[in-house]
Parts: structure tokens; sequence; C-alpha cells
């Protein structure tokens, strides 16, 4: 494992739940459910997970942009911003208006909810980073215009809407408008799921500059595996609410512990390989009503009477890669790794 | 349905208050089927008495037992309101989301007539046509001329909604699977719309109530009918306050008091029902 | 006339409320290309986000007029101001599949409804068991059958067997084209397969022709037959789809391939974007450019 490195955000069994009272209907839906981890300075920690698996409720409650019905129930958040603690969901709301955007910046999914539809994208720029930046007009405005050249977008879109922009466009302003006052921590919740490929990578590389630039952290969250292979240091797999695997992004990639994990690894098509490969039988759990034990159980091929009882804990592995589940060893990886195309190591990759 | 009014007295005082004004109300108007006197005599009791245990509310200065006179009274303003109410939902119900759905010349057509209806004085026209109409003016005409003055800002809230649905990716779905449009505007969309019909209905109510109390007083209706309106206006007539037959106007307006409390508890309760965030619960299911 | 559909230099301007200038934006820039009846194909358009995919299927499927050229369906000319009866004809053999399939579904209703209204419009069926018998045997070809689907509402069925569903509703009136719009991209990988599967026995078993649009070229090259590449409203590259994939001729073409992201490389973070070829790109884009057939059957954009 690479030198020891501090910790910028800990997350300590964490659960967040939705808890909806309405008309007597009462319903808790256990979006996070006991989530201990940490965030190391200087790293791209990735959380994969399919549709509706909590990703984006957990780094909601992080990025503390909750409300109401999601709730923390218990558990706690502390982001260290230079001996600066601060846990976003009990600070006060100028504390965390101090740190939002030039400390913490947050890129929601679905980038046209953040963009005001009514506003041309160069008020949006004002109303988010003019007084975080704190610089005179004419340098904010070259600012802005030099980091747009950066992602490759005209100066041009200031002056437009959202709606007149096309899916990827906006997907990149939002990206631009999160990044644009330098922040310590980043965190991206599916901000290339619209985008080509080309983007997509061109989008991917510019995280990961302005990351190591300003040896920043980023949560990165996604569904797509291959852009966790090459954006992450670290990949966490959320499953029902759960963390379910942790690991450094090779190590996971290429020996899986968990079932689940496992398959998303192989489900992936690739270019040149026509192999049909398995859907995962079954529907994701309803997190109202979530089974009872090993969440994954019911779709698990490795199940056991003892899996349909027991919540297997989270164990660590050795060298920071974390599993739940009782049969770790049976699990084996179900495709092999080919050799990486890029043999010089990327900056603050794993050893 | 059931479940949701039943969820909504239980938790929500708003609406179980209103629910009660009203129904102590309804229960009243309701009761005039048992009336022994017909509506239109008069000194069929003993004039002027206060309230007894014989007249519960009173007997009036035309020598009527209030207590009866006074249900068909309410029987016949609430039918009032119910059939403006509905007359003019649906009425907003089609313009709205035709206009939402269609748009186009439709919306802009459509829309142009909806902006001269909010132009429109109300009270001149009422009274005008009651100096045409006289005493053809009865509660169901009246309510007919109410119900085509009462829609247009509700069908424009419904139009919102319908643009919205429009551009929705199951509205192209539903045309793809060769559904007409009346059937996406009244089978897909309706059920959006329905909430905001039955909270701008109480509303609406409201208006229409309070209409045909003033134009009652003021004597710009048909006099001879029973309503709270016309009630009010024959105890001001008889100088109620000034002879000291208070209960001839105080318990009207208490009862009609009730209605109108009751009503906007209800649409207020509503209004809470129909956000958007808790019915995105809802439909999230 | 023996095309399904034939796209006829097709171009399609939006005027925009001066974001370029007082300019208009050119969506789509020329475009043609055919579908023959005899044999189905898997027609994939992948390309630019941006780069008017979208604004070309919507204008196949009439939901916006071309601002040039004309799109000819089996020989006729696409009117979108047709009587309804010509419309119904019209949607009987060209069907789309909605890219977000949680919002493809009315929440508030049942999602048989709409296999139903498509089987009574579009085949006419009027008898409750030939409807029931219609939908099933649609359901069927894609792994489902009436039971699962009948009364259930969108939030009760997953992304990957409402996205089987709405394939479904296309299939029932025997459709000659299907127009799925990134049909995938909102599903988890676990099931994009499935569905990609899916679209490919379509074409083998059921003989009906897709037009694939997607940003992922792994499943375009397991899948498509011909694979057209768009960049800025314009075609840089057209042809047979593996022999494009694999060996792409256009800078454009070649950079997406470079771009696709690989988890052979997990850990290593292979993001250095290909700067030469971009270079390349954009000094062609200046200049004037002509399309021209290669010997494989290919079609190239080229500076003149
Ligand atoms: N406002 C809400 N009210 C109630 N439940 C909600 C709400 N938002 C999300 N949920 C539920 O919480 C669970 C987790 O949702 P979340 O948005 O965190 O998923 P996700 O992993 O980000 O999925 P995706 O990949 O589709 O974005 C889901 O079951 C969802 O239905
Ligand atoms: N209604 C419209 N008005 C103005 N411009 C539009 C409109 N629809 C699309 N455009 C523009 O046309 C261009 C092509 O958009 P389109 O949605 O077809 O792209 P796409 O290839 O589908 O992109 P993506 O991969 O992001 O879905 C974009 O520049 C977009 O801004
Ligand atoms: S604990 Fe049991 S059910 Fe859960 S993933 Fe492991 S083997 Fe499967
Ligand atoms: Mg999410
Ligand atoms: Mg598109």
């Amino acid at each position: 494992m690479a030198e020891q490195k501090q910790d910028v955000l800990q997350v300590r069994n964490l659960k967040a739940y939705y808890q909806m009272a309405y008309f007597g209907v009462e319903r808790e839906v256990r979006a996070v459910d006991d989530i201990t981890m940490s965030i190391h300075e200087n790293e791209v920690y990735g959380i994969a997970g399919e549709s509706s698996s909590g990703k984006t409720s957990f780094i909601k409650v992080l990025a503390a942009a909750i409300r109401p019905p999601l709730r923390v129930v218990d558990g706690e958040v502390e982001f260290n911003f230079g001996g600066q603690k601060i846990d976003p969901n009990k600070a006060s709301k100028e504390e965390v208006d101090a740190i939002r955007w030039s400390k913490l910046s947050y890129i929601m999914q679905g980038s046209m909810s953040v963009l005001n539809p009514v506003r041309k994208i160069g008020r949006s720029f004002e109303d988010f980073a003019f007084k975080p930046m704190g610089l005179p007009r004419a340098e904010f405005n070259s600012r802005v215009a030099a980091h747009l050249e950066r992602l490759k977008l005209s100066p041009n879109v200031l002056n437009a809407y959202p709606h007149e922009l096309s899916g990827g466009m906006r997907q990149r302003v939002t990206i631009a408008l999160a990044t644009v006052c330098q922040p310590q921590f980043i965190i991206a919740d599916e901000p290339t799921t619209a985008l080509d490929v080309v983007v997509q990578k061109d989008v991917l590389s510019m995280i990961r500059t302005v990351q190591q630039e300003m040896r920043a952290s980023v949560i990165f969250v996604t569904h797509d595996m291959s852009v966790h292979a090459n954006i992450t240091d670290r990949v966490g797999i959320i499953y029902a609410g759960r963390l379910v695997e942790e690991g450094p992004t090779r190590q996971l990639f290429a020996q899986p512990k968990h079932p689940y994990t496992a398959h998303l690894v192989a489900s992936l098509p690739r270019i040149g390989d026509t192999r049909e490969r398995p859907a995962l039988e079954g529907r994701p759990p309803n997190l109202s009503d979530p089974p009872k034990g090993c969440r994954f159980h019911p779709r698990c091929p490795l199940a056991t009477d003892r899996c349909k009882q027991e919540n297997p804990p989270l164990v660590d592995m050795g060298e920071g890669h974390r599993v739940a589940c009782f049969h770790t060893d049976k699990v084996k990886p179900l495709i092999e790794l080919g050799q990486p195309k890029v043999t010089r190591m990327a900056e603050g990759a794993p050893a | 349905m059931f479940k949701v009014v039943a969820d909504l007295i239980r938790y929500n005082i708003e609406f179980t208050i209103g629910v009660i004004l009203l129904t102590i109300v309804i229960v009243f108007a309701l009761l005039s089927f048992f009336s022994p006197y017909s509506p239109e005599m008069i000194y069929v009791v003993i004039p002027d008495q206060p309230p007894s245990a014989q007249y519960w509310f009173g007997t009036n200065s035309r020598g009527q037992d209030l207590f009866w006179n006074l249900s068909f009274a309410f029987r016949n303003t609430l039918f009032f309101g119910l059939t403006v109410a509905v007359l003019s939902r649906i009425i907003s119900i089609t313009v709205g989301l035709l206009a939402g759905y269609l748009g186009g010349w439709v919306d802009r057509g459509l829309m142009f007539f909806n902006d001269i209806f909010v132009a429109i004085p109300i009270f001149p026209i009422l009274i005008l046509f009651y100096f045409v109409l006289r005493s053809d003016l009865d509660t169901f005409r009246l309510a007919l001329i109410m119900a085509c003055l009462g829609w247009p800002f509700d069908a424009r809230l419904i139009r919102s909604v319908a643009i919205g649905l429009r551009s929705r990716e199951f509205t192209r779905h539903a045309v793809f699977a060769g559904m007409s449009p009346s059937r996406i505007m009244f089978q897909e969309h309706l059920p959006y719309v329905m909430p905001i019909v039955f909270s701008t209905a109480m509303a609406n109510m409201i208006w229409s109530i309070g209409f045909e109390v003033t134009l009652g007083v003021l004597g710009f209706t048909n006099i001879n009918i029973p309503t709270v309106g016309t009630t009010i206006y024959w105890a001001n007539n008889h100088s109620a306050m000034v002879v000291g037959t208070w209960w001839w106007i105080i318990i009207p307006v208490t009862l009609i008091v009730m209605t109108f409390l009751g009503l906007f508890l209800l649409a207020i309760s509503m209004n809470e029902y129909i956000d958007p965030r808790s019915r995105l619960r809802r439909m999230g299911g | 006339m023996n095309d399904i559909l034939e796209v006829r230099n097709v171009t399609k301007r939006f005027g925009m409320g001066g974001v370029f200038g007082r300019n208009h934006i050119t969506a789509v820039n020329d475009v043609s290309f055919t579908i023959e009846a005899e044999k189905p194909e898997i027609f994939t358009i992948v390309g630019e986000s941006g780069s008017g995919k979208t604004t070309l299927a919507r204008m196949i499927l009439r939901l916006e007029t071309p601002s040039e050229g004309e799109i000819l369906f089996h020989g006729t000319r696409v009117d979108l101001r047709a009587s309804r009866a010509e419309r119904l004809k019209f949607m009987h053999e060209v069907q789309p599949v909605f890219q977000n399939p949680f919002e493809a579904f009315n929440p508030l209703k049942e999602v048989d409804r709409y296999l139903i209204s498509t089987a009574r419009t579009f085949l006419k069926l009027t008898k409750q068991s030939d409807i029931e018998q219609a939908m099933d045997d649609a359901l069927q070809k894609v792994g489902l059958s009436y039971a699962e689907v009948k009364g259930r509402f969108a939030h009760e069925l997953s992304g990957g067997q409402l996205q089987r569903v709405s394939i479904a509703r296309a299939l029932i009136c025997n459709p000659t084209l299907l127009i799925a719009d990134e049909p995938v991209s909102m599903v988890d990988a676990s099931l994009r397969m499935a569905i990609v599967n899916l679209l490919k026995s379509l074409r083998d078993d059921f003989g009906v022709s897709v037009i694939y649009i997607t940003h992922d070229l792994a499943t375009a090259y397991y899948i498509a037959d011909r694979i057209i590449i768009m960049q800025k409203g314009d075609v840089v590259e057209m042809g047979p789809a593996r022999a494009v994939l694999d060996n792409p001729e256009h800078p454009y073409a070649r950079l997406l391939k470079e771009s696709v992201l690989s988890i052979d490389d997990a850990g290593y973070g292979d993001l250095d974007p290909a700067t030469e070829l971009m270079d390349q790109i954009n000094k062609d884009r200046t200049g004037r450019t002509k399309m021209v057939t290669r010997d494989d059957g290919r079609l190239v954009r080229v500076a003149e």
C-alpha cells in the first residue's frame, strides 16, 4: 500500500432513511444502511452499484444536500479540511455555506436540475462562483473563460439557456461550474452518463487533472464499471444501501471477493468480444422491506442458510480490501483482466 | 380513495374539522326533506318567536319556522354551489387539457377566450342577467351562469400541468401505442389534474356561494326561493336587527360561516395533499 | 420500391436565440441512407453528444420536420400533418423504444394499458382473448409473459423488465422498423446485454430492422450490421459495422474507438486524450469535405 494518507472524510455507521408518514401511510426506505468508510486526501474514490441501490442518497448525505423525507438516522460524517473538522449535517447553515463550492462541491445527478432553466449559463456561473471566489469581476470573467476553454467549451455557452444545449454540453457546463472554484473535495454523481465516449474520457481526464493539481479528493458515482476502472484509486460497491465490498481498484477488478462484484465486473461487454454474458437473475431488493440477512441472498448463487439469517459484517481481507460476505473463499473471478494498455503508472495509482 | 380519506381524517386536523363542519351543514340541509311545511308557505307558525324547545331556531316575522326554512335555504345554496363547482370543473378540465395537450392554435384560441373571461367584470354581468331574466332566474339558471364565469383561472392551472405532461416520455409512448388524443387527455393526463380539480372545487364553491349570498342580500335573485341570501334579504326587509329578531340573521350567518370555514379547511388540507412532493411519493409507491 | 426507409439529404436547422451569434444551428447536415426491406439489419448510429442523433430519430418518427431533404417511407414522403389514419398506418410499421424505461410508462396507470391499446388500434382486435393472445406472443418474444405483466404498475417492475415490456409493446404491431434511442444507457451493466441480445434476436428471428442509437461502441460492435458515425451533424463514416469499428478511417471515428474505456486498465487510469487525432479533426473541419466510397463498401468523409 502507498504511504499512509490523511483521511479527509470519515463516515461512521451512517444510516439515512427516507421516512415518510403521509396521511397515515408510514414508509421507511433504508437507502443508506450502516456505511462506514473513509476517504483519503488526493484520491478518487468510486462508488458503484445498480440503479436505486442508494448511491445518490449516500452522497447527498455527504454533501449536506439532504431534505426531508431523507433523514440521517444514525452515525456521523466528518470532513477534515486541513484541520478544520466539520460534520455538514450538524453544522450551522453559515458554516456549511462557507465550505460549499469553495471547499466541497457537488455535481448533482441530472445536470438540468442544477442549471436554472430561465437563467443564462453565464448568470448561473455568477450565482454559484462569484461570491466564493471573491475576485474582481474582470478577473472572474477571464478565469471562467479560461476554465471553459480547458473543458473544451466555447465561451458562447455563457450566453445560452440550458435547454439550448445538448445533454452532453449541459453536463460539461455543470462540471465546469463545480470545479471553477478549485474545491478540495469534489462529489460527482453520474457526471458522464449522458456523454459520448470521447467527451466522457475528456471529462474524466479533466476531473483527474484538477484532482491531481490540487491533491483534492473526489467521490465519483456511476454504474459504469469501465469508468470506475479508469478513474478511481479505490472503489466501493453498494448493494441495497450497504457497502458490500471496497478495495484498491486493480485488486477489486482482478480479484473480486463478493459475488455481486464478480458479476458486475464480468457483465461488461468489450469490443472484439462477442461471448454471451448472463444477466443477473431477479430484481433489486425493495429498500422499504429489504430481505433479511445478506441482502444479496435472493440473487446469490452461493447463498446458504446462514446468509438468509445473518447479516455478513464488512471484514478487512488485508490491504484495505474489505468485503461483506460469508463465503469469500468460494468467489472466483468470472473473467480474466487483460494487460493494461498503459504500463506507465498513473500518479496516485496503487502500487 | 377511501383509505386516503380515512387517513386524512385521522392525521390532518384541518381536514377533520372541515369534514365535521360540512357534515353538520349537509345533514341540516338534508333534513329539509322531512319538513312539515312547504318553504313557500308563510304564516304557518306564530311569528317572531325566539329560539325555544319548540322552535329551535325561532320563527321569523313572516310566520315561518326558521329551522325548516333554513334547511331549505341551505339545501338550495349547497346545491347551487355544487352545481357551479361541477359544471365549471367540467369546462376548466376540458379547456385546460385541450389547450395544454394540443397546443398550437387550439391553445392560442382557447387561452384568448380564457383571457376574455378573466377580464369580464362578474358582478355587473350578474346584475344584468337579473334584470333580463327577473323571476326566471332560479337557482339552476344562476348556477349555469356562474359556472360559465367560474372556470378560467382553474383552466389555466390545469393547462400548465398538461403542458408539463405533454412533453413527458409516457405521453409520446401513448401516442405510439395508438391512443387517440382524447384518450391520452382524459385517461392518461386526467388523473394528474384530479387533485387540483378537487381542491379548486372547494375554493370555487366558496366563491359562488359568496356571490349568491351577496346577490340574494341585495335582492338581485328570485327572492321567493329560500336560499341563504334571500333569507338574509327578508330579514333585512323586516328590519330584523332593529325589531330584535336577531336569530333571523345570526343563525344563517353562523351556519354560512361554518360552511365557508369547512370548505376552506378542506381546500387547505387538499392542497397539502396535492403538494407535488407528497404526490410524487405517493406515485413512487 | 423495396426500401423500408430512405433518408435523402436530410438537414435540420434549429433557430436559436442568439447562442452562437444570431445563427441557426445545424443539428443534422445532409444525411442520407437507406434501409432495405429484404434484409433486416441493425443500423447503428453513434457519435458525439449533440451530433444530431436524437434529432434524426425524431425526424424519422415524424416528431420533427426536416428543414431540407426528405424522408421516404416505402417510397412515399412522410408528412407530419397527415390524417390520423395515415399516421396510424405509419406507426403500425415504425415504432420507437424510449431511452428511460422508468419515464416511458405512466406511473399512475397499469403497464399493460399500452399493450392493450396497441393491440386494439393496430391489429384491430376486439375480442379480449385475441388481444391477450397478441400481447402474450409479443411478451414471449422478449422473455416475459402476459401473466407477469398483467395489472402491474411501472414501479413494480425493474428497469430491465420495463424496457423489455416497452420493446414487446412495439413488437405487437409487427413493425418493420424499430427506432431505439439509447435503449440501454439507463439500465445497469448486468441488464444491458440482455436487452442487446434481444435486439439481435429481433433481427435474426423476427426480421425486424432496428435503428440503434448508442454511445456504447462495444454493444454496437456486438450486434450492428451497419454503422454511421456522426459528428456535429455530419456523417463522417458509414459502412459495415465490424469493418468500420475494427479499423476506423476517419479521424473522428478513430478517436471514438481510442476513447472507449477498458477495464483491462483497471487501476492504471488510461485517460490521456488522443491529442493528435483531435488536432487533425479540427484541421479537417475547416476545409470543404466530401464523402468517398472505399472498397469494403464504407463511405468516409475526406477533405476535398
Ligand atoms: N424522495 C424520495 N422519497 C422516497 N424514496 C426515495 C426518494 N428518492 C429516492 N428514493 C428511494 O431511495 C432508494 C435509493 O435511491 P437513490 O436515488 O439513492 O439510488 P441510486 O443508487 O442513486 O440510483 P440511480 O443509479 O438510478 O441514480 C430507491 O429505492 C429510491 O426509490
Ligand atoms: N428543439 C431544439 N431547439 C434548438 N436546438 C435544438 C433542439 N433540439 C436539439 N437541438 C440542438 O441540436 C443539436 C443536436 O441535438 P440532439 O439532441 O439531436 O443530439 P444527440 O446526438 O442526440 O446528443 P446526445 O448524445 O447528447 O443525446 C444540439 O446542438 C442541440 O442543442
Ligand atoms: S453472504 Fe451469502 S448471500 Fe451474501 S453475497 Fe455472500 S454468499 Fe451470497
Ligand atoms: Mg443516482
Ligand atoms: Mg440524444
